[in-house]
């Protein structure tokens, strides 16, 4: 698990934040660690707060301040490349390489219209919101997993169920 | 390499034997968690890896097949045993030197900055430092003699939730910056799978469960289903199952791969569920090699 020297030789010179964004766990959610890296650096680039070319937190950065294990943030660091969003450089540290698909704003709004319409016909027919989220998930799932196939580990491991009528 | 390999390995004190029958190999470059009830052999273990006891069966060797307690053994492993032991009466500057002057090797350098870091006055005596302080002291003399296996013993049983992450994250980043393998026993359950990625599970001196933490993750899962049915998968690898008079919940053997029974869902299982589970099954084990999980006969816990 050794990591690149000059990698944790520039985190104790300068010692202020190279990343634009910093991670946080929630305990308590059932996700692997990895996971919650992996889904807060999606996250992050979906609302623009990470843009290709800015750096992600160093792994020892990572480890000292939430005091995990490093392999689960090479982990994360290495699925994160796996998808193509980010690059490790090696002595450098690891990377934004791209950006996650986004929906220009008049097509946004009209999904969301198109949504709360649904919405409301849920609601008129009686669902409350639990009943609204099961609904919505296992229809998300289903349509994705009508798409490409059985899950990959990933995605099972995340928190979902797979329950079988 | 192995950092700890132990093969038949037992220790009796009087009539009682604290381990035995211990085998097993913790390959390098983990974070390793040795997990038990009180009395399963952690200590035992741990005293006879670090060399301060001897075995009265089996093998035990460190550091890729080194004798424990062997000099060229104690040269690469450092130990910081369960109450972080200093000599109360000595400053924090006079705990350093005297490692420093007892050990071949030892990082002045590292030491005084880490203190520095930490901001442990120097010129306190240890006994009077903060839990945390004393502690984090502890483990500096430790990691200054920049050893290739750290072993703790409950490093953070007496600690406060702030000293308990701080010390965490000193272990951490050490392990980080230079390849360092961590064996650790402990109690606090719920932050291995945050620490540890290779579990050890001991129970009644024999080792129950061996594995990477990501492996042992993704071959359990729990199934939740009607209790009438639960019978059926009797002959399934079940480690660990709970029933009320409708439901049933069984911690089972499986990959997420595996097809679920109709009507029963399969959720992931957290590490600290399955090591309860196992620590509730003493019958069951989940070791390297063939699935002897699937031997094992669970008893079923009627809630």
């Amino acid at each position: 698990m050794t990591i690149d020297k000059e990698d944790s030789a520039s985190a104790e010179g300068g010692r202020r934040p190279a990343s634009p964004i910093e991670f946080r766990l929630d305990p308590g959610s059932g996700v692997p660690t990895y996971l919650q890296l992996v889904h807060q650096v999606e996250h992050a680039l979906r609302l623009g707060y990470l843009k290709p070319g800015d750096q992600l937190p160093k792994v020892r950065d990572v480890v000292s301040s939430l005091a995990i294990n490093p392999n689960t943030v090479l982990k994360a660091y290495r699925d994160l490349e796996i998808k193509g969003l980010a690059v490790g450089r090696p002595g450098q540290g690891t990377f934004i390489q791209a950006t996650l698909r986004q929906v220009a704003l008049p097509e946004l709004t009209a999904l969301s219209r198109s949504l709360s319409g649904w919405l409301t016909a849920a609601d008129g027919a009686g669902l409350d919101e639990d009943g609204i989220v099961a609904l919505f998930t296992s229809a998300l799932r289903d349509f994705y997993e009508r798409r490409s196939g059985p899950r990959t580990r990933g995605g099972a491991a995340s928190g979902e169920t797979e329950g079988v009528a | 390499m192995n950092v700890i390999e132990t093969s038949g390995l037992g220790k009796r004190y009087g009539g009682t034997w604290a381990l035995r029958e211990c085998t097993l190999a913790i390959p390098a470059g983990h974070v390793a968690a040795l997990v038990g009830p009180n009395g399963a052999g952690k200590t035992t273990l741990l005293n006879l890896a670090v060399g301060l006891a001897a075995p009265t069966a089996g093998i035990v060797t460190v550091l890729g097949g080194k004798p424990a307690g062997s000099s060229a053994a104690l040269d690469g492993i450092a130990f910081v045993a369960q109450d972080t032991p200093l000599y109360k009466n000595l400053s924090a500057a006079d705990m350093v030197h005297l490692t420093r002057n007892l050990n071949r090797h030892f990082d002045q350098h590292y030491a005084e900055t880490r203190m520095g870091e930490l901001g442990i006055p120097l010129k306190r005596k240890a006994g009077r430092l903060s839990g945390g302080q004393q502690a984090q002291l502890a483990l500096t003399v430790a990691l200054a003699r920049r050893p290739r296996l750290l072993v703790l013993d409950e490093p953070v049983a007496m600690l406060d939730p702030i000293a308990r992450h701080d010390f965490m994250a000193s272990v951490l980043t050490a392990a980080a910056d230079d390849g360092m393998s961590v064996v650790l026993s402990s109690h606090v359950l719920a932050e291995l799978e945050r620490v540890a990625d290779y579990l050890i599970l001991l129970s009644r001196g024999r080792v129950q469960v061996a594995g990477d933490v990501d492996d042992l993750l993704t071959s359990h899962r729990m199934l939740t289903g009607p209790a009438a049915e639960a019978g059926r998968y009797a002959e399934r690898p079940v480690v660990h199952a709970r029933r009320a008079e409708a439901q049933a919940h069984l911690l089972v053997r499986a990959t997420p791969d595996d097809p679920v029974p109709p009507g029963w869902e399969a959720h992931p299982v957290s590490l600290e569920e399955l090591t309860l589970a196992y620590l509730r099954e003493p019958g069951a084990a989940a070791l390297p090699g063939p699935a002897r999980g699937r031997d094992a006969q669970p008893s079923e816990v009627t809630k």
